[in-house]
Order: structure tokens, then C-alpha cells, then sequence
């Protein structure tokens, strides 16, 4: 087993996968505790999806895919953001819209464009189409979301739990949503090569939501999900390579199997 | 003393004037209630007086107490009801705006936190989850951690609300002591009968008009009748217009 493990990851695609997957999962369990928490959980599904549109754009157009789609994904966080807080409609219907329209969109440039791009890989990710410099950047984006989110923790934390509490006692939650907005938007652009469009988000809720299963504290729920996020990451990585399942969806398959696991755990628990 | 004092103050709901021309004082020590129908502008005054929202006239003068040192007991909101926190991690986070530049609590912090928790009986549950609370704990838990936030004034939006008349009038002794110990309380509220029972002053708001005195002066009004009416009996008067 231990030579069969040391054999898969002698592909440096396969170490490249190990490196941004392990980092993203990282990153994406912190964020996403705040979000499933805050009732944003579609938020990540959506920005996804205007990924997409971006990446069939840039691919149309010629241009780093990376370097387009980052600022693009980050405007729709703060367009999303805008709706929710001002608008008469509610954040689901803006998610439904935004990330629909861009499904669209990016669609119909491909078509015009004539642009034949593996729509299998950007939708379901793929763990070839990892480069040396996402790489770089999933390393520099986690570092910063991770020291970013240690210093902040406890606002964070009361930002998360009772906004017209922080805001009353002078914590400026406006400037942290938009703060984690940028960061998620961030995190599901570099993830996004290697989970697909469809599946980054679960990367997001799944590890919380089986935390919160069993964990009582936001600190317990929070170092939880990150464990459970890397572990389903690595687990799910060499299981789809030994059964030759895709990636993306073979991860999905592990956080949804310790998602169950936990939920018995804590319906078990609450019994005693 | 005079701890707050607004003097013809107009705010806007949504373009809309929520309430014009309100002028009140709270001394120290005091213990106002807020009471109303249902849009007569409570919510946005008490968002006026935290400083969460701009007025569009008038003027809030604060002595003694910035608008950040207030104690403030929001409405719970439907995210609350399952969010997995201990009650010493949401007590504590009353302190945070202690320490402007210190990313982590420093001791003075958990001293205070724990001081709190002390006085609002509720040590047994510290390590408990907020979400397995009754109503009741956990008003008790937000009530700490408006403690932590604050020395002298404490705003209480609707505090016993959902909760039932056992409960509810706990909840009254906790916040009369304080009330006695010093703090001065400033408490929105629909349960007029305690409004006039616990409380000194009176702030009754309603569309077009307003009172603000004593709760004996308040009593003898057309306003107090109309609001008791209405809610003692169903008669559905604390819904129409005040006067």
C-alpha cells in the first residue's frame, strides 16, 4: 500500500493536485463555516458558475484565465453582496440569476467564438489542468486566508453570530463581509481547475456542515471542519485514482459519506 | 446626569420619516421604556441611538457613554437558533470592543466575561452550546455578554419576547437589579403592563405624535389606555393610531 501511495504521487500532476487541493480545502473549510452559518451557503455555487463564465471568456478572448476570472468572480461577490443588503430581492434569487446568466453567457462566447474548450473538464475539474503557476497562486491565496482569518477569528466569530451586536459595539461588519466575500471569491477561482464548476462549492459547506453535526463551539466546529475538509480532500484524491472515478466527484463522495457518518453520530449523541 | 439626550430628532425608514421632532432625555440611573405600535419608528430610533443608522435632523448628545459602550440586547435572529457556540465564546465576544488593535482577548477580557457570567447565575452552562439553550438561557447568555460591552447603559430590544410568563418575569427581576445596581436601562417593549410596572420614564411612540414623561404621568393618559386596551384584551388597539 505504502510503495502503491509513494508510486501515485511520483506524478508531479498528482503532487500538484496533493498541493493546491490540500490548501483550498484548507481555506475553503475556514471561510466556509462562516457562510453556512450566515445562510450564504449557495454563495460559493454561484460564484462557481460566473467562473465559468469567465474562464469561457478569457478563453475566447486569448487572455490568462487566472488573471481574468479573479477579479471578475470578486466583482460578482461584491455585486451579490450589494443585492442582498439593498435590494428588494433576496440573496437566493440573486445566486439563481447571477450564476444562470453566466452559465449563459460564457456558453454562448464559446459558441460564437467558435472556441472548443473540454466543457467536461471546467464543469467537473479536472487534476491535469493544474499549472505550475496556479500552483504559486493557491499557495500565496491560502497563506493570506489563512493568517487573514487567525488574526480576525474573533470578530469573525461576532460578526458571524450576531451582526447587529458587532456593528452596536463598533466592529465595522461591513468591511468583514466584504472581506470574506473577496476571500471566497478567491478561494473558488483557484479551486475551481481542479473540483469543476458544479462541485468547488461543496469544498465550502460539506466540512461545516458535518462539523456542526457533532462539534458545540464555532472554535470546535472550526478546527473540525478543517481537519475533515483536508482529510476527505487526500482520501477522496488517491481513491478516485486507484477506482478511476473523476476527481472532483470522488471527493464530493467522501464528504458526503463522513457528512452521514457524522449525522448519525450526533442524532446517536443527542439520544444519550 | 443626562446620559443621552435627543433633541428634535427626525429619522427616515426607507426614504419614509420614521418618526419628526422627537425630543427625550435619559438621566442615569434611569430605566426607560419604548413602547408602540407596530411602525411607529422604535427600531429605527434604537439603531439611531447605537449609532447604526444617520438621523436626518436634529441631535443626539452623548455624556459619559459613547455610542460603542452601550450594552446592547438585539432581537435573536433566526440564524441564532442553531449556531453552534458555547456560551463562554458568545459572552466573551461582548468584550470586543475592549481591545480596538489586540486580535486575541487579553486577560482583563475573560475576567470580565466570567464576572458577568457570575451575575447573571449561568455559570453551570458556560461550556454548553447556545443553540440548547432554553429562551430563557439565552436571553440570560446575550444579557452577559451586553454587560461585558458596557459599564453604565444597557438597550434591550424587545428581551422577552417569545418567552413565556415564568421566564418573563425572571427576566424582569435580572434586569431590575441591574437596573438597581446602577445601570441604566433602556428598553424597547410591547408588554406594556410591565413597561409602567418596572419602569421610571415612558417614551410612547406612535405615527404622528409622541409621549415621553413618567410611568405615573404615562397612566393617565388617553395613549396608556388605548395601549392596554388593545393588548389586554384583543381588541386589536395597539394596532390603530395612538390618539
Amino acid at each position: 500500500m505504502a510503495d502503491e501511495l509513494i508510486a501515485v504521487f511520483s506524478y508531479p500532476f498528482m503532487q500538484r493536485a496533493l498541493i493546491v487541493g490540500v490548501l483550498v480545502s484548507l481555506c475553503a473549510a475556514l471561510l466556509g463555516t462562516s457562510l453556512v452559518l450566515k445562510r450564504y451557503s449557495m454563495i460559493g455555487d454561484g460564484l462557481s458558475h460566473v467562473g465559468y463564465g469567465a474562464f469561457a471568456i478569457a478563453a475566447a478572448a486569448g487572455i490568462a484565465p487566472l488573471a481574468f476570472a479573479i477579479p471578475v468572480v470578486v466583482a460578482s461577490a461584491f455585486l451579490l453582496l450589494y443585492i442582498t443588503r439593498k435590494g428588494k430581492m433576496g440573496g437566493d434569487s440573486a445566486i439563481a440569476i447571477l450564476s444562470s446568466s453566466a452559465l449563459a453567457i460564457g456558453m454562448i462566447v464559446l459558441a460564437l467564438n467558435r472556441v472548443t474548450i473540454d466543457i467536461n473538464s471546467y464543469m467537473f475539474g479536472s487534476i491535469l489542468a493544474l499549472s505550475e503557476e496556479d500552483v504559486v497562486l493557491s499557495v500565496i491565496c491560502s497563506v493570506v486566508v489563512c493568517i487573514a482569518f487567525i488574526l480576525l477569528y474573533h470578530r469573525i466569530f461576532a460578526v458571524t453570530f450576531d451582526e447587529s451586536f458587532a456593528s452596536a459595539t463598533g466592529i465595522r461588519s461591513g468591511i468583514y463581509n466584504a472581506f470574506i466575500s473577496v476571500l471566497t471569491a478567491i478561494v473558488i477561482v483557484v479551486g475551481m481547475r481542479l473540483m469543476g464548476a458544479l462541485l468547488i462549492s461543496s469544498l465550502m459547506i460539506f466540512p461545516s456542515l458535518s462539523s456542526m453535526r457533532v462539534c458545540r463551539g464555532f472554535r470546535s466546529v472550526t478546527i473540525c471542519s478543517a481537519a475533515v475538509s483536508v482529510i476527505c480532500f487526500t482520501v477522496g484524491l488517491v481513491g478516485s485514482y486507484f477506482v478511476n472515478v473523476p476527481t472532483g466527484a470522488g471527493i464530493v463522495a467522501v464528504d458526503l459519506a463522513v457528512f452521514l457518518v457524522f449525522a448519525l453520530a450526533g442524532r446517536l449523541k443527542e439520544k444519550r | 446626569m443626562k446620559l443621552i439626550e435627543c433633541r428634535d430628532l427626525c429619522m427616515k425608514y426607507e426614504g419614509v420619516p420614521a418618526f419628526e421632532n422627537l425630543t427625550f432625555s435619559i438621566d442615569d440611573g434611569d430605566f426607560l421604556c419604548i413602547v408602540g405600535e407596530n411602525g411607529s419608528g422604535k427600531s429605527t430610533l434604537v439603531k439611531g441611538i447605537l449609532g447604526l443608522k444617520k438621523y436626518s435632523s436634529g441631535s443626539i448628545t452623548f455624556n459619559g457613554v459613547k455610542p460603542k459602550e452601550i450594552g446592547y440586547l438585539p432581537q435573536q435572529t433566526a440564524a441564532q437558533k442553531d449556531f453552534p457556540a458555547t456560551v463562554w465564546e458568545v459572552v466573551l465576544s461582548g468584550c470586543l470592543n475592549r481591545n480596538t488593535f489586540h486580535p486575541f482577548y487579553i486577560k482583563e477580557n475573560k475576567e470580565r466575561a466570567k464576572r458577568e457570567i457570575a451575575k447573571m447565575k449561568i455559570e453551570s452552562i458556560v461550556r454548553k452550546s447556545y443553540r440548547d439553550l432554553s429562551g430563557g438561557q439565552q436571553q440570560r447568555v446575550l444579557l452577559a455578554r451586553a454587560l461585558c460591552a458596557t459599564e453604565k447603559l444597557l438597550l434591550l430590544d424587545e428581551p422577552v419576547s417569545g418567552l413565556d410568563p415564568i421566564v418573563t418575569s425572571e427576566m424582569y427581576e435580572v434586569i431590575h437589579e441591574l437596573n438597581h445596581s446602577g445601570v441604566t436601562v433602556i428598553m424597547v417593549t410591547h408588554d406594556i403592563h410591565n413597561a409602567v410596572h418596572y419602569g421610571s420614564k415612558i417614551l410612547n411612540m406612535s405615527k404622528n405624535d409622541y409621549f415621553f414623561g413618567t410611568s405615573d404621568e404615562y397612566i393617565t393618559t388617553e395613549s396608556f389606555r388605548l395601549m392596554s386596551r388593545g393588548c389586554f384584551h384583543g381588541e386589536g388597539g395597539c394596532f390603530s393610531h395612538g390618539r
